[in-house]
């Protein structure tokens, strides 16, 4: 008889908990209503890009430079200006509580020095407490403020040989032209909803049966620990792929987010990330003695996971250690295949490192919990 | 040959030593009795025997298998029962042994399912889930369950507490119906009634086991006498019993009281004594096997003081 592996066995380990998760209704409902609700949630609420920035206006003048420079602001959609004031102080306070993100000031001689040509000047002061608010804001002024004046000055003013001299940058936005943010963040959602449900869900899959008494029963039965492995794993794997159609079904017809690469491609990055995140979670329960402890370890690795994956943050703009540090977690590897092959159709082989990083993972968690379960009570 | 022969089983925890040389030889078709109070190591060494622990020193074999090679024959040869339910509460009676058939490779799986479910009178209860049933049908349950591979050998740990009298009574007569078979059991129990039914008990203290034999070789090899006094004032005879040496165990049973101790000369002088003091009478009493687990326990309790 063979006690290393038989389908029939794996199969009466698959039956038994797919059993056991229908009669648990409530996790049953949480695992396909909470990705979908946080998708929405977070992919509505998440902006990188902030615009329509509450803004507060500081000025003595009416003049038609100050005008021009207001409305040349607000053309650009960072600035929304809410409120305005005739003293320094009281622009100051709005910034202080919070009212606003920035305070504009134009001097009352604004008018006159743009005319006279002697170096006029306004002031911004932007909340930096969160540098993201700030920077898409900021990064726009000089050019806008710049053009604006132009407008008003009539350009022949400027003759053809001075702007032939002028520097022109120009900045392709590729992958994603206008920036939006949910192109970015729907998919990496994916990852971190992925990582939550599956890997909180398996790191139960031995606890349970050790806190319920029914380990010893299971261990003095036929079932190999790679049955065992395998049965408790692969009913989450449907869960998962459930999950996943959900979330690309909504972030195709919800966010319109495009998919630009090969399907089969994507999916199969999905497949091995899922894997990963179902063995890993098996690991953490073959470490773990209670479901408390299992609870405690998913959170451990979770929001380490989450910060130094490249979710949040620009994974390029942390330190050197930091990057390493990410390189550990599969979220990262799979952030990287997810908008690749979505938002730039890279091919398999650009992305391969990648792909075969997260297959590493899966062998190194499987052998770790082959290794970690205990066939006796010992 | 012995379905269970095994020597000088031992086992410890963190340093504390659990089952301490344990020997013990059980005969086909014979059901064995494993006694002895709580924590005496009854447990641990069902599990040593059906391969869920690793015995530290000991060798011996099991179902002919041995028990340091080959545990997971063992395993899937004999049928353990647990002495916590631990089967699948959110599983129904069926789904659970469907389960089970399964693991074990059963063919075909609704064929053996549908017999273990008549077998054991479980048909009708068949969409219960095994988290709703009572305490019997829990253990029927149990039972069902472990004996569906037709295993030649059943470990029972503590079968029947929490069980009512007549599900106990149902149980018992299973059992002996398959030893009758040719199925070996070994069974752990507290209750005497149970001991009594048993071809021969094991008692364990302590991890050591202290003694063996049939219900009778037991009680005699105990050398233990007992005295039964009636009539007269037997409280007070109760309170005077107990503080004369030679008397090692005064219990009231109704309207009796059973004097028991280890010298005959010294306990009958006291009882003597005693029962002309408060007017009672006194004859000779048989020894059951309560009082020689009674003393088993106290001697146990004088040794580790």
């Amino acid at each position: 008889m063979n006690t290393l592996f038989s389908l029939r066995r794996l199969h009466a380990i698959i039956l038994k908990e797919l059993i056991q998760m229908r009669r648990d209704r409530v996790t049953f409902v949480m695992m396909l209503g909470v990705p979908l609700v946080q998708l929405i949630l977070f992919g509505y609420a998440i902006n990188l890009d902030p615009k329509g920035l509450p803004a507060a206006l500081v000025t003595a003048s009416q003049d038609q430079y100050t005008r021009a420079m207001v409305s040349a602001l607000e053309n650009t959609g960072y600035y929304r200006f809410d409120y305005l004031v005739d003293s320094a102080e009281k622009g100051d306070r709005l910034l202080e509580n919070g009212t606003v993100s920035f305070v504009v000031t134009i001097p009352g001689d604004f008018a006159r020095r743009v005319i006279r040509g002697d170096h006029p000047q306004i002031l911004i002061e932007a909340d930096a407490t969160d540098p993201s608010v700030a920077s898409g804001a900021i990064s726009t002024l000089s050019t806008v403020a710049a053009q604006a004046l132009l407008r008003e000055q009539s350009a022949e003013v400027q003759s053809a040989r001075e702007k032939a001299r002028e520097l022109e940058v120009v900045v392709h936005r590729l992958y994603n032209p206008e920036g939006i943010t949910q192109y970015n963040i729907v998919p990496g959602l994916l990852g971190v909803i992925l990582q939550l449900t599956m890997v909180m869900m398996t790191s139960m899959a031995l606890t349970r049966e050790t806190e319920r008494g029914t380990m010893e029963n299971l261990l003095a039965m036929p079932a190999s620990p790679l049955e065992i492995m395998l049965g408790k794993v692969i009913p989450y794997l449907m869960v998962g792929a459930v999950q996943v159609l959900v979330v690309l079904g909504a972030a195709r017809f919800l966010f319109g987010v495009p998919f630009v690469g090969s399907m089969p491609l994507l999916l199969g990055g999905i497949a091995i990330f899922v894997m990963s995140l179902v063995l890993l979670g098996y690991t953490f329960s073959t470490l773990a003695r209670s479901q408390m402890q299992a609870m405690q370890l998913t959170f451990f690795f979770f929001l380490p996971s989450l910060m130094l994956s490249g979710f949040m943050f620009p994974f390029r703009g942390m330190p050197d250690w930091a990057q390493m540090l990410g390189e550990i977690f599969p979220l990262t590897h799979f952030l990287r295949v997810i908008r690749a092959v979505m938002l730039k159709g890279t091919d398999f082989v650009t992305i391969s490192n990648e792909i075969g990083a997260l297959f590493l993972f899966v062998l190194i968690y499987a052998g770790l919990a082959l290794l970690r379960f205990r066939r006796t009570l010992d | 040959m012995n379905v269970i022969d095994v020597h000088d089983l031992t086992k410890s925890f963190n340093g504390k030593t659990v089952v301490d040389h344990v020997s013990m030889a059980v005969g086909r078709g014979e059901i064995s009795g494993f006694l002895g109070p709580n924590g005496s190591g009854k447990t641990t060494t069902i599990r040593v025997m059906c391969g869920l622990l690793k015995p530290d020193t000991g060798h011996g074999t099991v179902l002919g298998h041995d028990l340091l090679t080959e545990g997971l024959r063992i395993k899937r040869e004999v049928g353990y029962m647990t002495q916590r339910f631990s089967f699948y509460e959110d599983l129904s009676i069926e789904e659970n042994l469907a389960f089970v058939a399964r693991l074990y490779e059963l063919e075909p799986v609704g064929q053996a399912v549908r017999d273990t479910l008549e077998d054991l009178g479980l048909y009708s209860r068949r969409r219960q889930l095994a988290g709703t049933l009572s305490g019997g049908w829990k253990q029927r349950l149990a039972l069902a369950a472990c004996l569906m591979h037709k295993p030649s050998l059943l470990l029972l740990d503590e079968p029947t507490a929490g069980v009512d009298p007549n599900a106990r009574r149902e149980f018992w007569d299973e059992i002996h119906a398959r030893a009758a078979d040719g199925l070996t059991v070994l069974v752990s129990t507290h209750y005497m009634d149970e001991a009594e039914r048993c071809h021969r008990i094991h008692y364990i203290s302590y991890g050591k086991l202290i003694a063996s034999g049939t219900v009778d070789e037991v009680v005699d090899n105990a050398g233990l006498f007992t005295l039964l006094v009636t009539g007269g004032d037997l409280a007070e005879a109760q309170k005077r019993l107990r503080r004369i040496e030679g008397v090692d165990q005064v219990a009231p049973f109704g309207v009796t009281l059973h004097v028991v101790g280890t010298d005959h000369d010294k306990l009958e002088a006291a009882v003597r004594q005693v029962s002309s003091e408060t007017g009672s009478q006194w004859t000779k009493g048989e020894t059951s096997l309560e009082d020689v687990f009674i003393q088993f326990m106290a001697n146990a309790r004088d040794n580790m003081a």
